[in-house]
């Protein structure tokens, strides 16, 4: 099963693995290592891979011993091979940078193959001048860089499920990532068009194969949204919409548009597909929401989680991320007796708007049944709910925008396990 | 050149240079955008609005899009739009409010022109782009008619599919912006 051989992983992360590998190695095979020793003085040993030089210079990817660390859940709807979701591996994660290779996806009809010199953006409607730009005309423009949380909307929907779904942290709420976005601000290619007065939405609709579309108030993209053409350094990569993107701060993930295509100033919404039939919220009265764009505060702790066992009772350390669409996180709260006392934890240093926040607290678990949780708050006093609070008043099967506090059980075994609390 | 001289035209560069940066920083924009006419706009805009704005001339009836339907849609929509792989197109009706919500196009969806505009934009799947304008009405007409919200006379057009009223329109609000 994957929780047997993901004890070892989390080992390694808190740096284990290299002394035990060691040990295992010298145990069941000291020869290798009288050998590689045996270039050395003869008081010194050397690791087998110490013993010759190594690979040469090139690409590079984990090492051999992580390739384990990949995006998880990779799923597709029937009949489709690139209409679903993958997602990021957080509970193998530290910081708050995800790695290109592993941030989420979801598209809705493939990764389409886009060649820069052929792909145009294009800004129409109600605007003075409809333009065109190209890749390398953006890349003239002064851009800049944000690091920032995206999270799909659907992120933690299993979690209304009447029973607690028994799956690891990023199978539950691996749909969130942070990159640094780099890119072009869209009111500067925007004051260039020139908006007309009755211009209020924008309409972005993407170059894959369902020229996937939304509508976003204009406001917002006046505000702080941007043409993202580099992630975390590198050109944004296929999967995340190369070679441009809509990126809107603190906005649901399905309103980032990928693979940009066009941009239409209009005076409403178009009410596309998905922000009428998808991405909008049933309440329990049979009203439903349109346009609930902010992604609201939320933590999860990431270690221990299902599938990082604790082996026998000590110190541990618990760590986790939260993040806010409305700023900073203020402050994390920890429990380890299931919600009747709290602890603030420690925030690592970058601590910025609408990003990822790394939190950390020791603990010494001392072998019994115990249930972990973290409550976040952010800089505008908003908490993050229990889940009956975050029930209370939505239809049974909404789902988009869970952002309840995460209990994790503990056994007095060690196992960990998703419960309600 | 006096050292006086040197140091005025010094000065005088360093302004020139000083406002030459400011100015593309400043404004921000090196206005490299394109301009572009009407018509080739018109080949990149997708976009259709509630009000019918941006619908195309052309029309479809229910039994043309019947017989589409079963070429382009049932494989994954379900005979009837009922039963497929994936996404019920039909069925529903009254769940909304109920105690299990059964989101189809007819039980949930709020304007008819959405149909148009998702089918233009996404459909069918292995082959977007395929459909004529008449055909995309015409699978328009039928999944309206198999939802009972048209009758299987109507000729969809331009002009009439925005009034078609869709059964759950009235049961939506906006969030944003939060005053409306």
């Amino acid at each position: 099963m994957k929780k047997d051989k993901f004890n070892p992983d989390y080992s390694a992360r808190n740096g284990l693995l290299d002394r035990r590998s060691f040990l295992k190695a010298s145990i069941a095979s000291g020869s290798g290592l009288m050998i590689a020793g045996a270039h050395a003085s003869e008081d010194k040993i050397r690791a087998s891979w110490m013993g010759m030089p190594g690979e040469g210079m090139g690409e590079s990817g984990p090492s051999e011993y992580e390739r384990h660390i990949k995006r998880a859940n990779i799923g597709s709807q029937p009949g489709t091979v690139g209409s679903g979701a993958s997602r990021t591996p957080i509970q193998f994660l530290d910081g708050i940078i995800t790695p290109s290779r592993l941030h989420f996806e979801r598209h809705h009809s493939g990764i389409p193959n886009i060649n820069p010199d052929e792909h145009r953006l294009v800004i129409h409607g109600l605007v003075d001048r409809q333009l065109s730009f190209s890749l390398e005309d953006l890349h003239r423009y002064k851009q800049v860089s944000k690091i920032q949380f995206l999270e799909c909307s659907g992120n933690s929907g299993a979690m209304i499920s009447p029973e607690a779904p028994q799956r690891n942290a990023a199978q539950l709420h691996g749909l969130v990532s942070c990159s640094e976005w780099g890119g072009v601000p869209l009111n500067v290619l925007l004051d260039e068009a020139g908006i007309k007065p009755e211009g209020k939405w924008i309409v972005a609709s993407g170059a894959d194969a369902a020229v996937m579309a939304r509508s976003v108030p204009l406001q917002k993209i006046m505000d702080d949204a941007i043409v993202a053409t580099h992630q975390n350094g590198e050109p944004v990569r296929p999967s995340n919409g190369y070679p441009m993107r809509l990126f809107l701060p603190g906005w649901e993930g399905n309103a980032c548009v990928k693979w940009l295509r066009t941009i239409k100033v209009t005076s409403g919404p178009s009410m596309t597909k998905d922000e009428t039939s998808k991405y909008s919220d049933l309440r329990d009265d049979g009203i439903s929401e349109l346009f609930t764009f902010p992604m609201e505060v939320k933590s999860v702790i990431t270690s221990p989680s299902p599938g990082l066992n604790l082996r026998k009772k000590g110190i541990y350390q618990i760590s986790g991320i939260a993040w806010s669409g409305s700023g900073k996180i203020k402050k994390v709260e920890l429990s380890a007796d299931g919600g009747k006392s709290w602890a603030e934890a420690q925030l690592d240093e970058h601590v910025l708007p609408k990003s990822l926040t790394r939190f950390r607290s020791a603990w010494m678990w001392d072998g019994s049944d115990s249930s972990l949780m973290s409550r976040a708050i952010d800089e505008k006093g908003n908490v993050q709910p229990r889940r009956d609070a975050w029930l209370e008043g939505k239809a049974v099967n909404t789902f988009y925008h869970y952002n309840a506090i995460q209990s994790w059980a503990i056994s007095s075994g060690g196992e960990v396990s998703n419960v309600y609390l | 050149m006096s050292i006086y001289k040197n140091i005025i035209c010094t000065f005088f560069l360093f302004l020139l240079a000083g406002n030459a940066i400011s100015d593309v920083f400043g404004k921000k924009n090196p206005n490299l955008g394109e301009p572009l006419s009407d018509e080739e706009v018109k080949k990149y805009d997708f976009v259709i609005m509630p009000n019918g704005q941006g619908l195309p001339n052309g029309e479809g009836s229910v039994d043309a899009g019947k017989n589409l339907y079963d070429i382009h849609c049932m494989a994954c929509h379900g005979k009837e739009g009922v039963k497929g792989l994936n996404g019920d197109l039909a069925g529903g009706h009254g769940t909304i409010s109920g105690s299990v919500p059964k989101k189809t196009v007819g039980s949930y969806w709020p304007y008819s022109t959405i149909l148009f505009d998702y089918i233009r934009r996404a459909m069918p799947y292995q082959n977007p782009g395929s459909l004529t304008n008449d055909e995309i009405y015409s699978i328009s007409a039928y999944i309206l008619f198999i939802n009972n919200i048209i009758d299987s006379e109507m000729i969809l057009n331009k002009n009439n599919l925005p009034g078609v009223k869709m059964p759950n329109s009235e049961n939506f609000v906006w969030a944003f912006p939060e005053d409306s």
